[in-house]
């Protein structure tokens, strides 16, 4: 059992820690920059001290998730530059038409900031669990969507989608790899080449896809920003037997791919969340390993796609 | 059309619009509208994005025929595109588009948007600094059912977001009602109200203008 749901099992900064005190920092510097939250996150050692710094531009709506992306549609329209943050579910599907019709339909951009992703509060169970979120913004335009895989990912897109005026998300996680590795324009890093596939992991998803693959002669290429999604560098690699692992619903970005690859013969083997409730708890771990994304799924998955 | 068109100049305007026989040209929206933009409103057709005007919201979007009735008649938009609500490349639709239409402040159609559009305004003008401009936001009272006015009207009235006036136009079409009258709600929230005749146009004015500076503002127009 974890101290604390949140928080990194090493004491380590996690995702949401860097995202705050960015956030803070930005909202110290940019008087355009406006803070909205329905509780989550709001007390000592999250926002409580920006809020008492910028009372004007940090709104805690109080458990109210309609309002919350309502203001901050209204917020947008008024100039400013609105950041708006709850747990995944509660940010993207509880409120998805205000997302849609408050910010989009509206003209008007704003900040997604979730934690929590696909199952990372493991012990909370279905309830707080977001596999789909990226797939639900998908459904409508002009998203940019980032998946750090790394607390050190985290300030980048964030320092740059402030500075804007469009719709950005940014799906935080304490899922994480060792190490950094995102570029800074959104292009895949590619970090090893081989012959026989080109595997693209997603954000948290690329350790355990290391370890998978670690002998097979495959090329390994990683986003954390997946909308737009970088195709060109995919096509570029040449290889027409692709592998796609992402850490939400398995084949979130199959369209995008199919649709860029149209003029090639191609394969595409696409692991991701099952759309399955599961009715479990245990650990993050547990459901990588129920939803073939631990080191030894991905294996199995990509050898039999691979005719091994 | 210019600042001296009249009353029944818009509601002759408003009856060239009418694209839906569902929603055919409902007075008591506007009376509302009318005194609004003819009396109350600091709006100006020629600087429609002046960041020191009153801003409108039309929440309850449906039939807008009045509301682009009455923006015609205060000249932001032109009467000739009356005629041809809802054509292909008419800029009018049976809902408003802020996109296409000057003096449109947000796009509505979807019930229960424009309260929390309307607080978010609210609290982004007063964050830059911007205390002239009122914001006021125009619900039916069928609309009112919608969960979202309540987790608005329950945020201003606590935060007491004095800048903040919700107009509910009540014909009486809930279809639960509102047992004890709409302007109750919003009082036991910490809101003033006042609830008048709609089409009494200087009972609307003097509701619409009867704010305190300490709470936001409630006016119920009934015509029932």
């Amino acid at each position: 059992m974890r101290s604390h749901p949140m928080k990194a099992d090493d004491g380590s900064l996690a995702m949401r820690d860097v995202f705050i005190s960015e956030t803070s920092a930005l909202l110290d510097d940019d008087p355009r920059l406006a803070l909205v939250l329905a509780d989550i996150s709001a007390g000592e050692g999250r926002f409580q001290q920006a809020a008492a710094d910028h009372p004007d531009r940090v709104i805690n709506v109080g458990i109210r998730e309609q309002l919350m992306v309502g203001v901050a549609g209204g917020l947008a329209l008024s100039g400013l530059r609105p950041v708006v943050h709850s747990y995944a579910p509660f940010l993207v599907e509880r409120a998805f038409e205000q997302v849609k019709l408050d910010l989009g339909h509206q003209g008007a951009g704003a900040i997604l900031a979730s934690v929590g992703a696909s199952y990372d509060w493991a012990e909370g169970g279905y309830t707080h669990f977001s596999p789909r979120d990226v797939a639900l913004l998908d459904s409508i335009p002009g998203w940019t969507v980032h998946v750090p895989g790394h607390p050190a990912e985290v300030a980048a897109p964030l320092r740059a989608a402030a500075a804007g005026d469009h719709a950005e998300y940014l799906r935080l996680s304490l899922r994480r790899n060792a190490e950094a590795h995102a570029t800074s324009d959104g292009r895949l890093a590619v970090l090893r080449r081989g012959s026989d596939a080109t595997v693209v992991a997603v954000g948290p998803m690329l350790d355990n896809t290391l370890a998978a693959v670690a002998d097979l002669d495959v090329t390994v290429a990683y986003a954390s920003t997946v909308r737009p999604f970088d195709t060109r560098t995919l096509r570029d690699l040449g290889n027409d037997t692709i592998v796609l692992v992402e850490p939400y619903l398995a084949g979130t970005s199959d369209w995008l791919i199919n649709r860029d690859l149209s003029d090639r013969p191609h394969r595409l083997l696409s692991l991701g969340v099952a759309r399955t409730d599961l009715h479990r708890f245990g650990t993050a771990d547990d459901h990588d390993h129920w939803h073939g994304l631990d080191s030894e799924g991905i294996r199995a998955s990509v050898e039999k796609f691979l005719g091994r | 059309m210019t600042a001296t068109a009249t009353f029944d100049d818009a509601l002759r305007l408003a009856r060239r619009t009418v694209v839906d026989p569902r929603y055919p040209i409902n007075t008591y929206t506007l009376d509302a509208l009318w005194v609004l933009y003819d009396r109350v409103l600091r709006v100006d057709p020629r600087r429609p994005d002046d960041p020191e005007r009153d801003r409108f919201l039309l929440s309850k979007g449906h039939g807008p025929g009045s509301y682009f009735a009455v923006l015609a008649a205060k000249g932001f938009i032109p009467a000739d595109w009356l005629d041809a609500v809802a054509a292909a490349d008419s800029p009018l639709g049976a809902h408003p588009d802020r996109t296409r239409v000057p003096g449109v402040e947000v796009s509505a159609g979807s019930l229960g948007h424009g309260l929390p559009l309307g607080i978010g305004t609210a609290l982004g003008l007063r964050a830059q600094g911007l205390d002239r401009p009122r914001v006021y936001v125009l619900l039916g009272d069928a609309e009112f059912d919608e969960g979202s006015n309540h987790e608005a009207l329950a945020y201003a009235g606590a935060t007491r977001l004095s800048t903040l006036t919700a107009v509910v136009v009540d014909n009486a079409s809930a279809t639960h009602g509102w047992p004890g009258g709409i302007a109750s709600r919003f009082t036991a929230q910490g809101w003033t109200a006042a609830t008048v005749e709609a089409t009494d146009h200087d009972a609307l004015y003097r509701a619409l203008t009867s704010h305190t500076g300490a709470a936001p503002h409630a006016v119920i127009a009934t015509s029932h």
